[in-house]
């Protein structure tokens, strides 16, 4: 799973109402590469939750992407800061670990890349 | 017994290693989930500005429908609920990340933030209650619900279903009428028992004129009589087939089967020596609604 999906998923447990950003235990993480597209980086951009984003990157063992989030005019221009939203983005992959959700601590298991994100039957 | 897959277990056991593995290994099912896929996409309508979507595929399984996505150039998650058909998946080495997950209890995404989704053969499972716990209704609800929010205002879902009936298929689009999208059904082919092939088209927000339900494929003109298979033929496994289950697709085709079709069956009866009305320039015709 990679931070992008990270990103966009949330708790679903019956009765959270905040469940994201799932908090990231990382066993094991893997480097994928794949070939940037800078258009897929100027759409997705502005859906980004930012500070989940660079928080996972770093609990990766990533340190680069900026603590604020860019203007989206960085993004028309600046190669380098590209290079690094993909990389994060699309090129970390956890493969081993688990998503905690953030109000409850119940554990979605992360096994060969697969969160599983199957709730009990008390918990829909 | 039915060869419907749906009837005979719950998906997560149906779809076990081996059914997973012969499902896709199986060139014919490999080609049919791809051409299925194809015009899923083509549904969806996205701009044709070659940027690449964040797009979801619902009921994944082993990757053949997200392989199209690919094809396409768009990033994707798939959602399965088949631990099998998901490591076949892996093994297949597919770009699209995956989860582990049931539709049926809804999808834990946020809002607004997916600019697609499609389903290939998926979705009439949800319309079975494999669990005393399950209630088909409640699991079409919280699908329906958790999807219209995922999905950016104007974003299209395109799901290729093989509805058991006319009231599977009206219970299904219910939910997602309910959800609040607007849309309606694609019949691709509808004069052929064997390529008839169904969409359920919905747009996410008001209605507008981008929300009309596109037209199928070979809706005019097409006439076909595969005497051989029914409608949702390709629904079933690779090893099982069942010829001999009542077919009754054939019936619920409002328009009828066009005036080549007629003819061609009446020249079939003749030639079996039945007593045959001659043809006319009334065979076939359009008759007026009568209110
Ligand atoms: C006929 S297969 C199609 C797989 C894939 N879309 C393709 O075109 O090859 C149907 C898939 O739907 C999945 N499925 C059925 N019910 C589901 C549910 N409630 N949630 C998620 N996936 C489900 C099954 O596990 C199976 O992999």
């Amino acid at each position: 799973m990679r931070l992008l999906t990270h990103n966009m998923l949330s708790s679903n447990i019956k009765g959270v109402t905040n469940g994201f950003p799932l908090r990231i235990e990382a066993e094991k993480v893997v480097e994928k590469q794949v070939e940037i597209n800078h258009d897929f980086l100027r759409n997705i951009f502005p859906k980004i939750e930012w500070k989940a984003f660079v928080d996972a990157s770093r609990i990766l063992g990533y340190a680069e992407l900026p603590e604020e989030a860019p203007e989206p005019s960085v993004l028309e221009s600046d190669h380098e800061f590209l290079g690094k939203f993909h990389h994060a983005l699309l090129e970390l992959h956890i493969e081993e670990g688990a998503l905690v959700c953030p109000e409850t601590g119940r554990k979605f298991p992360i096994n060969k890349g697969i969160p599983n994100m199957l709730l009990h039957e008390d918990e829909v | 017994m039915s060869s419907r897959p749906e009837l005979q277990a719950p998906p997560e056991i149906f779809y076990d290693d081996t059914e997973a593995r012969k499902y896709t290994s199986s060139s014919r099912i490999v080609e049919i989930q791809a051409k299925l896929s194809e015009r899923a996409v083509e549904l969806l309508a996205l701009p044709d500005d070659g940027v690449p979507r964040l797009l979801l595929d619902i009921g994944c399984g082993s990757g053949l429908s997200g392989e199209t996505l690919t094809e396409n150039g768009h990033q994707w998650i798939g959602l399965d609920i088949s631990q099998s058909m998901l490591d076949i998946a892996l093994e297949r080495e597919v770009e699209g990340d995956l989860i582990l997950g049931d539709m049926g209890q809804g999808l834990g995404l946020r809002p607004g933030v997916i600019d697609g989704a499609i389903s290939i053969s998926a979705i009439q499972w949800l319309c079975n209650a494999d669990k005393s716990s399950h209630e088909p209704r409640l699991r079409l609800k919280a699908f329906f619900g958790s999807l219209y929010k995922c999905l950016a205002r104007g974003a299209r879902a395109a799901f290729q279903v093989y509805p058991e009936n006319l009231a599977q298929r009206e219970l299904i689009l219910s939910y997602a009428m309910r959800a609040g999208f607007a849309g309606g059904v694609v019949v691709d082919f509808p004069h052929s028992t064997k390529k008839r092939k169904e969409y359920i088209v919905l747009t996410c927000g008001p209605p507008s004129i981008s929300t009309a339900v596109p037209k199928g494929k070979g809706e005019e003109g097409e006439s076909c009589s595969d005497d051989e298979s029914s409608g949702d033929e390709e629904n079933q496994t690779v090893s099982i087939s069942d010829r001999h289950r009542p077919r009754k697709k054939q019936k619920t085709n409002k328009k009828g089967k066009g005036r080549e079709w007629i003819l061609r069956k009446k020249e079939q009866m003749r030639r079996k020596g039945n007593t045959v009305p001659p043809d006319t320039k009334y065979t076939g015709r359009k008759r007026k609604a009568r209110f």
